[in-house]
């Protein structure tokens, strides 16, 4: 393991980075090399998402490690946008994630199937609200 | 005591077992407790050297010899007139004569020898502390093995530019090494050379006026800005060997020292362009080294009503005054001035407005050494000033003020109103960014910061712990105005400064009844644990809040980011990243170590309670860990 860290401008320059990549990917992903072996089943039609399980969701979340960037609910995890409370629908989520903007890294087909990606959208539109602020003493000190 | 034979050279393993043996005889002799008297603290302006102990009755039987002044202890006189209050170390025999010294011959008092179970520890050790102190600690290690397990505590001391004295033991005879093989690979010819490039200055003395003058010598380097690391070599014979009858030995003077001011044209050419200046920003990052400084900082925001930025190198400037704009709308973009001070990568900060002037202050234009890059990129300037930021600003606040029409003073005031809004926007967003994932498992660390307030906020306090992946949430929602409430990072990053380095600040802390606070990263106490006896051994009062996000976080998420890249399996980011199988307990790791662990707590309604009871025993003078299962940044 890396005994060096990252700090925050050097973070910065490699989000640059992966945004500049995830755009070279995108355009490539044509003549991109074949997976590993151990990636997931191949990407469903986009046209036809499937109908998502949230249950199944909230496993597939921390699987596939979407919570490393956007914590555990979905509420920003400090390196990323929160994407709790959602009303995103699957096939939102999924042509997302196939080619997302900025830094995020693509979930390609090669790496996440359709139906897991409608699972993970049904769990993120089950993810309750936050409560208010005002309600909070630790907050209005 | 029995007079030492000058014919016959003392062997160094024989004399330790004699001398341990005669200690045992001594202590049983009427008049060894008197022998043993207090040592007097001498500073070095005077430079007395301690008087040696009264002779003891003459002995009734024929006794072992024994050596009554070590040359250690003349280096114990020295390292006293210099003010040093502790010796951070692990014991090694390549300078246990000096680390007996102090024990015995200074009483273990200024210096206080505070034991380490890693070298690397002790440096970061001694790295917090002197962030708080305001001066350095000594580290004692062998010149071979020590150092080498400190090295990593060193590079980060010198890229954060903090001050230091290392000890380096050595046998610099090689006919004193036997034919054994430990005091062979224990010996080196260069011992320093391992931390040359990241010392400002090194030296191995070979007598013990040498010595004399280079601890001074050394302290001196040490503590002229930049401050930085230095090292001493230590034979090991000229600590043990008894100082020659008659010697007169020496402490040089070290004086009043002066920080580096800058000149005073560039000071007034500095002004002119502030006053002139329509939006003008301060952006610091480590430059408070006393309260002085922030004095002097919020006295020349507040005389040009200018915007500051602070980096948070160190804790330089008022998180709550209306001036801070590190996160407004009213920061860098528009800056027509972009005043650095003590800014480490001054290149990375622009305004993005035509014509913007640049100026730094900084002493890390008056030294570096070559090999690593911890310069960073060039910073392109139009006014460089290598000078201590610190030392520079009351000069320039007088500067300022001599220039100040009545005119520019009613612009200032409508230019402060502006960035006093735009500070309070930001201010009251914070509540509303805090409460994503209030009621979340794992705990949001923003919720830690939160409940952790209430329990310090009448406190005397000072947080020990860098913030970089804890979303800086203590400088958001907590209220820091004084400069040892906040020490900065690591400056090299190298994992394992957190633990060690709060340990050190809280020795500091500990003199002025101030409680520590150390929100403390899993990876990072794993690369050093040991930290949590030390603190319990000195019977420190220091809350450590565990940031356990289980694993390197930032290099999970790089793995995960590199395979998704590569059109692979992102579910194996967990592989060599994770600290989850098996899983950690804390609180029992510090219950080993004698001290109250409470956790892990996963659920937030559990975490007031227990940061609670925790914060009753660090009252109570005693240190505390909780576990607290956390969100991963």
């Amino acid at each position: 393991m890396s005994e060096k860290i990252r700090n925050g401008s050097e973070i910065a320059r490699w989000l640059l980075l992966a945004a500049v990549t995830v755009s070279l990917i995108a355009s490539s992903a044509a003549t991109a090399q074949t997976p590993a072996s151990s990636t997931p089943a191949a990407s469903q039609s986009a046209n036809a998402a499937p109908a998502g399980n949230a249950e199944n969701g909230k496993k597939l979340y921390v699987l596939y490690f979407c919570w490393s960037c956007h914590g555990s609910q979905g509420r920003a995890g400090g390196t990323a946008p929160a994407i709790t409370p959602s009303t995103r629908s699957a096939d939102d989520l999924i042509k997302y994630v196939r080619k997302p903007r900025g830094a995020m890294p693509p979930y390609t087909s090669k790496s996440i199937s359709d139906r897991e990606l409608a699972d993970i959208a049904a769990f993120l539109r089950a993810v309750p609200k936050d409560p208010d602020p005002k309600s909070i003493p630790l907050l209005n000190q | 005591m029995a007079k030492k034979s000058k014919s016959k050279p003392v062997d160094r393993r024989h004399f330790l077992k004699t001398a341990a043996a005669s200690a045992a005889l001594v202590a049983s002799k009427p008049g060894a407790a008197r022998a043993q008297q207090p040592a007097p603290e001498p500073r070095n302006a005077s430079a007395p050297i301690l008087a040696r102990p009264a002779a003891a009755p003459a002995a009734v039987v024929d006794e072992a010899v024994t050596i009554d002044r070590p040359g250690s202890d003349f280096m114990v006189d020295v390292i006293k007139s210099l003010g040093f209050e502790h010796m951070f170390g692990v014991p090694a025999n390549t300078y246990m004569s000096l680390q007996e010294s102090i024990v015995n011959y200074g009483r273990n008092k200024d210096p206080e020898f505070i034991l380490a179970t890693n070298e690397d520890l002790a440096a970061a050790m001694a790295h917090g502390y002197a962030k708080v102190a305001g001066k350095p600690a000594l580290i004692g290690c062998h010149g071979t093995v020590g150092a080498q397990h400190a090295t990593m505590g060193v590079y980060d001391a010198f890229c954060d530019r903090v001050p230091m004295v290392m000890i380096l033991g050595n046998i610099f005879d090689a006919a004193k090494r036997g034919t054994g093989k430990v005091a062979w690979v224990h010996s080196a010819q260069d011992a320093a050379a391992l931390v040359r490039d990241m010392t400002k200055w090194d030296d191995a003395p070979h007598s013990l006026p040498h010595f004399a003058e280079s601890m001074v010598r050394a302290y001196k380097i040490a503590m002229t800005p930049p401050m930085m690391p230095v090292a001493l070599v230590l034979d090991v014979d000229l600590q043990e060997e008894e100082v020659p009858k008659g010697a007169n030995l020496h402490i040089p003077k070290l004086g009043t020292m002066v920080p580096p001011a800058a000149d005073s044209g560039a000071v007034a050419e500095l002004a002119k362009l502030l006053v002139a200046a329509e939006h003008p920003v301060i952006v610091v990052d480590r430059v408070a080294r006393t309260p002085e400084a922030i004095k002097h900082l919020v006295e020349l925001a507040e005389t040009l009503q200018a915007a500051v930025i602070d980096r948070k190198g160190r804790m330089n400037f008022p998180t709550r005054h209306p001036l801070e704009q590190t996160r407004s709308r009213m920061g860098l973009a528009d800056a027509d001035v972009v005043l650095g001070i003590e800014v480490i990568d001054f290149a990375g900060v622009r305004s993005q407005r035509q014509g913007s002037k640049r100026i730094s202050i900084t002493a890390n234009d008056l030294f570096s050494r070559s090999n690593y890059t911890d310069y960073l990129k060039f910073a392109e300037v139009d006014l460089a000033i290598p000078a201590d930021g610190e030392a520079t600003l009351p000069p320039l606040v007088e500067a300022v003020k001599r220039l100040i029409t009545d005119d520019r003073r009613r612009f200032f005031q409508d230019r402060g109103a502006k960035l006093a809004a735009a500070h309070k926007e930001v201010f009251d967003r914070y509540p509303q960014q805090a409460v994503v994932g209030w009621n979340d498992s794992p705990i949001s660390t923003a919720r830690v910061t939160a409940e952790l307030w209430p329990l310090i906020k009448n406190e005397d306090w000072s947080l020990v712990a860098d913030l970089s992946f804890f979303q800086d949430w203590p400088l958001k929602l907590w209220n820091f105005d004084r400069h040892y409430q906040f020490i900065g990072g690591p400056g090299g990053y190298g994992i394992g400064y957190g633990a060690p380095a709060a340990v050190g600040a809280a020795v500091a802390n500990k003199k002025y009844g101030r409680i520590s606070i150390n929100i403390q990263q899993d990876g990072d106490l794993m690369m050093g644990p040991g930290s949590l006896w030390t603190a319990a051994n000195h019977h420190l009062p220091l809350l450590t809040v565990m940031h356990n996000n289980q694993g390197f976080h930032n290099e999970c998420m790089e793995a995960q980011r590199l395979a998704l890249r590569r059109g692979r399996d992102a579910t194996r980011a967990n592989i060599g990243n994770r600290l989850i199988e098996p899983v950690i307990d804390y609180a029992k790791m510090a219950e080993s170590m004698g001290m109250h662990g409470e956790g892990p707590i996963n659920d937030p309604k559990d975490l007031g309670p227990a940061l609670k009871r925790a914060m009753e025993v660090v009252k109570r003078g005693e240190p505390a860990l909780v576990d607290t299962r956390t969100q991963p940044r």
